[in-house]
């Protein structure tokens, strides 16, 4: 025991060599995270800040980018501005300052609510269709089973561009085309595999004894599937609907190819947003950093589960 | 009286078989039960992938355009394979995105592996400062892309004001993005920017999977911290490290919004990776026939190179 303990300390690294390796690790980090932080920085920078050279790191903080974002404006002379009341809100206020007045809701509002409700319904979708497929890969003797599973994994292979084309063609033909439904039943079908492969892992873990002592008890099969699984594989159920959430709210390929106006998402929005003379900087990084702050907690939550998601399950920690 | 007992006991009957039926639907046996789980998920998946797929190969030997669905189709047999296989300029595409493949892998592996190194010696917050680092990767290529565009710009983004500031060249002396040179080079970095955490995760999980009586051993027996790092660290982490560059390798093959974002496959053709020129022939220039033929040819090259890779991944795992 002894001799066990001593070896084991040899292994340990020494308090220098940590020290070190973690001041390197710390640089890296920071460094990563200097993006970021700009801009975070620069959504709550005036347009002139933004572009201003050297860059600002002080300056003072404005709403402007995040009013810029989810209004539109219109320009109008100091004496009609005079002629009204006062500024109905803060973005009014702000645009009276540049001789505008905000003329109604920007088209990021309906994009948003697009990427809310695309994200979501796909994500429901996918996990109910993978937690039943998991359970049934898990538990039961399947036919081919590996070959369903390789195969499920294999469709992720394909480029987005390549599927694009006959999606594109077969929505167009059954009239899925740039419809928030179509977007949804694409999202899932790109997240069940990872679903699947994911709660396959998550279910494995769960005894089986469980359910058949359920089932000893008098349940049928599917009764102890609902009572006795699914709450054993609540927290597994709960990671995977956050990956599947994460892909759907930040898919790129397929929304700017597949979608126009009606059902876009708004990651293809967010790089269109032009202000006067060219793009809104301070508007683009607003858009950014509203995107970013579900990914920041959700990454946050996620510690635990991250390689998992990340790997199909493939690798665990 | 008769007519009343036979519909009574039809009744009687009915009543008593309900609740049959409902418990034979419940207790469903295992095999049905394990269709009805496993059919939707298979079924979505032909619906939306694979009938998809043979769709796009049908329509590779046509002449199809989705922007003339009326004209007649013609059938090409395999002519758009051979122009694709003989064109130059598919060829360069497929060069260009060999090399950002290549550099893109090779930079996420080792600065990736280093990382994985160096967190794995626990020191204090490592966990915190982990999940910092693991950020970038969750994060939508679009809102990448947009901010990278940002910080490139020549006049007014960071980067260049950073690397003018610590070379002394002036600012707009160089675009990343505009340069013929540069521009390559500028998506790699953000590639590598939003994509070595994930590699650091997967050869953390590798370092953190070697069993530490494996060390102790080697200590008793005076190996050097070198010896051990070569003979115990990396083939015991190589399976894993093997993983990450399957994944990456698979990803940026298909690399798309990335490119699509920052130059667009510009300046001239410097950047133009195979999804662009794709893109280009798909939903630019509608020859729908001759880009299903290009999708097909990169499917079957991702799936090849793959199965390919899977097998070696797997003669190491089994060493």
């Amino acid at each position: 025991m002894s001799i066990a303990n001593a070896a084991h300390s040899v292994v340990e690294p020494t308090a220098g060599t940590r020290r070190f390796a973690g001041s390197l690790v710390i640089l890296y980090a920071v460094v990563t995270m200097i993006p970021l932080v700009w801009i975070v920085l620069t959504s709550f920078k005036s347009p002139d800040d933004a572009i201003s050279y050297p860059p600002k790191v002080i300056f003072q903080p404005s709403l402007e980018g995040y009013c810029n974002l989810v209004t539109t404006r219109s320009r109008q002379t100091p004496e009609f501005i005079q002629t009204l009341g006062p500024a109905q809100g803060l973005c009014d206020g702000i645009a009276r300052d540049r001789n505008m007045v905000v003329a109604g809701p920007s088209n990021y509002v309906p994009r948003f609510v697009n990427s809310l409700i695309v994200a979501f319904g796909s994500t429901v979708l996918a996990v109910a269709l993978g937690t039943l497929s998991a359970y049934g890969f898990s538990r039961f003797r399947v036919p081919l089973k590996d070959d369903l599973l390789f195969f499920i994994l294999s469709t992720r292979m394909m480029p987005p561009i390549a599927v694009a084309i006959p999606i594109y063609l077969m929505y167009r033909t059954i009239g899925l085309s740039d419809t928030r439904l179509g977007m949804i039943l694409l999202y899932t079908s790109v997240n069940v595999s990872l679903a699947v492969w994911l709660l396959k892992g998550f279910i494995d873990e769960i005894p089986r004894e469980y359910e058949e002592a359920a089932m000893i008890d008098g349940y049928t099969r599917f009764q102890a599937f609902v009572k006795v699984v699914l709450p054993q594989a609540t927290t597994g159920i709960a990671a995977t609907a956050i990956f599947c959430l994460i892909f759907a709210w930040n898919e790129y390929a397929f929304a700017v190819l597949l979608t126009s106006g009606n059902a876009q998402t708004a990651p293809p929005f967010i790089p269109i947003i032009i202000g006067e003379g060219g793009q809104d900087w301070p508007a683009v990084a607003a858009g950014t950093t509203l995107f970013l702050v579900p990914i920041v907690v959700f990454t946050v939550l996620l510690r635990k589960h991250l390689l998992r998601g990340i790997t199909f399950g493939a690798v665990r920690k | 009286m008769n007519d009343l007992s036979v519909s009574s006991q039809i009744a009687y009957q009915a009543a008593r078989m309900q609740p049959r039926v409902v418990r034979r639907i419940r207790g469903l046996s295992d095999k049905a039960l394990a269709w009805l789980f496993i059919t939707p998920t298979i079924v979505l998946l032909l619906a939306i992938n694979i009938f998809p797929l043979i769709w796009t190969i049908y329509l590779s030997f046509t002449n199809y355009r989705a922007n003339r669905p009326n004209v007649p189709m013609r059938w090409m047999g395999i002519d758009w394979y051979q122009s694709i296989l003989t064109d130059p300029d598919i060829w360069s595409a497929m060069q260009v995105t060999a090399h950002f493949v290549l550099w893109t892998v090779v930079i996420e592996t080792v600065l990736g592996f280093g990382l994985a190194f160096l967190i794995d010696k626990k020191f204090r917050g490592h966990g915190a400062w982990t999940t910092i680092i693991l950020l970038p990767m969750m994060l939508s290529p679009a809102v990448v892309g947009n901010f990278w565009t940002f910080l490139y710009q020549p006049q007014i983004g960071l980067f260049n004001y950073v690397v003018a500031f610590c070379t002394g060249s002036a600012a707009s002396s160089f675009q990343m993005l505009g340069d013929v040179r540069l521009s390559p080079w500028a998506i790699v970095i953000v590639d590598a920017w939003m994509w070595t955490p994930y590699v650091m995760l997967i050869c953390l999980a590798g370092l953190r999977s070697i069993p530490d009586y494996i060390y102790e051993a080697a200590e008793v027996d005076r190996a050097s911290k070198w010896r051990q790092f070569w003979s115990i660290t990396l083939p015991m982490a190589l399976p894993f490290i093997m993983l990450a560059v399957l994944f990456r390798g698979i990803e940026n093959f298909k690399m798309f919004d990335m490119v699509n974002l920052l130059t667009g496959g510009g300046p001239g053709s410097t950047t133009e990776v195979a999804s662009i020129t794709l893109k280009r022939a798909a939903f630019e220039s509608w020859r729908t026939g001759y880009s299903s033929a290009f999708a097909i040819i990169l499917f079957v090259t991702v799936f090849g190179l793959a199965n390919i890779y899977v097998k070696a991944l797997n003669r190491v795992k089994s060493r």
